[in-house]
């Protein structure tokens, strides 16, 4: 019977990863690019969300349109400005720029807040649920719904709206995009920004839930990369699934084998996973 | 020949250093040549084959834990030291031959998660290592100054070892194919360059000097932890001195050594909050102003451009 806790907890956790990495992996899949601020974009989400909520009594979960807008615009600037400069570049460049980025937006970040931990006390904390033998504790529960509802949302996004048809576009071929009348650099600016709304959405909704520091970010950011090679690159589904396999083998095995072990059992599952199938469970064959 | 003639004259003006007696100078020389190591060390995987390799603070932090586990076990200075190069190349080839398939990004996250999973190893081990706690080392009988001049001639030995090394792979059939294999892997693998056992031995020779430079480090403070000697800006700062020199040189990688450490020295006096910031800055300006690194600034000035082959794209 306790297994249906560990199950329950691992879905929660799997959809809030989902939500984590989607934009991660949409960055990845459609400009190529690896973008190390993704974990600090999570964390300065997280901060709007508290600051909103401390300062004004937003609840975190109405905050996620403001951290979405924000750091949709901090993450199309980024792009425009910066990262499309060398976007042609090998590997190695665009990685180290994003990189040496998220040195200073960290640093930035540890300068503006420090590096105390913060956590969000919702005043009216949902109540929780019952479900037999199931424990489920209600905000967290109304966060991996808030978290499956957004990357769905994103989803039809990419798949109904000119823009997203634009950028599935791009993912597929930048040169036949360009030549059918795309503006690929200002799709890759979107696309970065798209990321980053991702990255603060999440971060919002992860304020209820984990404590808040810039020392986090390298945290998220391993969890989006092990979902993005679970779950396969630049899809959305791909994403979900990844997202949900991550919970729940995090959950499987710290209840099997004590949680200090569930991180490195997750990271040698990451390199099992890239031996034998590098392109993800949901991963095209040929794609990089 | 020219090669060796500079490194004797680079390792010549650097031993007379501890005759200025200056122990604060010898602590700087120290990490100076310690850089230089690692620098040239990934400069081997990711200068020659283009292979973005984050696996240098793995390498170091397993070379440190090697050699400070066998010394807590009573084995002489020595031999720990090579046991830790030996551990290192045990290591690169284990995990080469698991991700050196990969390609690109793939490639850079694989041997990135290698060092997590290093550094939760330790972590969760520590009836051995003494996990999250660290692990002290047994102190040296001699005196501060002696300590620092050993430790200085240590590290620069090994800094000459491994610069002589990369004159020899760079001239050596083995450099050859390690930069056929940046240019395409695949074309090489074509004309008959085993590109897997190439990798492998540039994934090798990244590691060994890595390794032993984490041993003398971790003789050197006396005490290591797992955030410190498996920090992800070991497996950064190399990249970034190699990017500063020029990637795939001889000598850029230790010109970017120094060039990086007297800015950090200029940057912890003065900023020490801003100490990561700052090399966020010097990174971007590095990569969107100068991706060829420094000397080609020199080599553009003095007119030795390299000459443009027709349908090579711009740099």
């Amino acid at each position: 019977m306790i297994y249906f806790q560990v199950l329950a907890n691992g879905l929660i956790l799997g959809g809030l990863y989902a939500c984590i990495a989607v934009g991660f992996s949409l960055v990845w899949g459609v400009l190529n690019v690896i973008n190390i601020l993704h974990g600090s974009f999570v964390v300065f989400g997280s901060y709007i969300a508290y600051f909103a909520y401390a300062y004004w009594g937003i609840h975190p979960f109405a905050s996620i349109f403001i951290a979405g807008v924000v750091l949709y615009g901090i993450g199309y600037a980024i792009q425009a400005g910066l990262v499309n400069r060398v976007i042609a570049a090998p590997v190695l460049i665009t990685l180290t720029l994003t990189f040496g980025l998220d040195l200073i937006f960290n640093n930035a970040m540890l300068l503006a807040f420090s590096g105390d931990y913060r956590q969000v006390n919702l005043a009216n904390p949902l109540p929780s649920l019952r479900l037999g033998p199931v424990f489920l504790p209600g905000d967290r529960v109304a966060a991996m719904v808030l978290a499956f509802l957004l990357t769905a949302l994103l989803w039809r996004t990419l798949r109904d709206s000119s823009v997203g048809r634009a950028i599935v576009a791009v993912r597929m071929d930048r040169e036949a995009a360009a030549l059918m009348g795309v503006d690929v650099s200002r799709i890759n600016a979107i696309t970065f920004g798209i990321g980053a709304l991702m990255a603060g959405a999440a971060g919002a909704l992860l304020s209820i839930i984990y404590p808040i520091s810039p020392i986090n970010s390298g945290a998220f950011l391993g969890k989006a990369f092990i979902v993005c090679v679970i779950g396969g690159l630049g899809s959305v589904p791909g994403a979900i699934v990844g997202g949900v396999a991550l919970g729940l083998v995090e959950s499987l095995s710290a209840f099997w084998f004590g949680p200090e072990h569930a991180l490195t059992i997750s990271f040698l599952l990451l390199l099992l996973l890239l031996f034998v199938r590098p392109g993800g469970i949901l991963g095209k064959k040929g794609y990089e | 020949m020219k090669n060796w003639l500079i490194l004797a004259a680079g390792t010549a003006v650097l031993a007379l250093l501890p005759l200025l007696g200056d122990n604060y100078l010898m602590r700087l020389a120290t990490i100076a040549t310690m850089y230089v190591v690692l620098a040239q060390s990934w400069n081997f995987i990711g200068g020659l084959a283009g292979y973005p390799s984050f696996a240098t603070a793995g390498f170091f932090g397993l070379g440190a834990y090697t050699s400070a586990v066998l010394m807590s076990m009573g084995s002489p200075l020595y031999l720990s030291w090579a046991a830790a190069g030996v551990a290192a190349v045990l290591f690169s080839a284990l995990v080469g031959g698991a991700i050196l398939h990969l390609r690109g990004h793939y490639f850079a996250i694989a041997s990135l998660v290698t060092v997590e999973v290093l550094r939760e190893i330790v972590n969760t081990t520590p009836d051995l290592t003494g996990g999250g706690m660290g692990l002290n080392l047994p102190i040296m009988r001699m005196s501060v100054a002696e300590h620092a001049t050993f430790f200085f001639y240590a590290m620069l030995a090994l800094a000459v070892a491994c610069m002589a090394c990369a004159i020899l792979v760079h001239k050596s059939k083995l450099g050859f194919g390690l930069r056929c294999i940046q240019q395409n892997e695949d074309a090489a693998n074509i004309l008959g360059v085993n590109a897997y056992l190439y990798k492998t031995a540039g994934f090798a020779f990244s590691a060994v000097f890595a390794g032993i430079a984490g041993a003398i480090y971790a003789s050197w403070v006396h005490y290591i932890e797992p955030p410190d000697v498996f920090d992800i800006l070991l497996s950064v700062k190399p990249l970034v001195m190699v990017l500063l020199g020029g990637l795939g040189t001889i000598f850029g990688p230790a010109i970017g050594a120094f060039v990086l450490l007297a800015f950090e020295e200029v940057v912890w006096r003065n900023f020490l909050t801003l100490h990561a910031a700052a090399l966020g800055i010097i990174i971007v300006a590095l990569v969107l102003f100068l991706p060829n690194g420094l000397l080609s600034v020199t080599r553009e000035r003095f007119g030795v451009r390299r000459k443009k082959r027709p349908g090579e794209a711009r740099p």
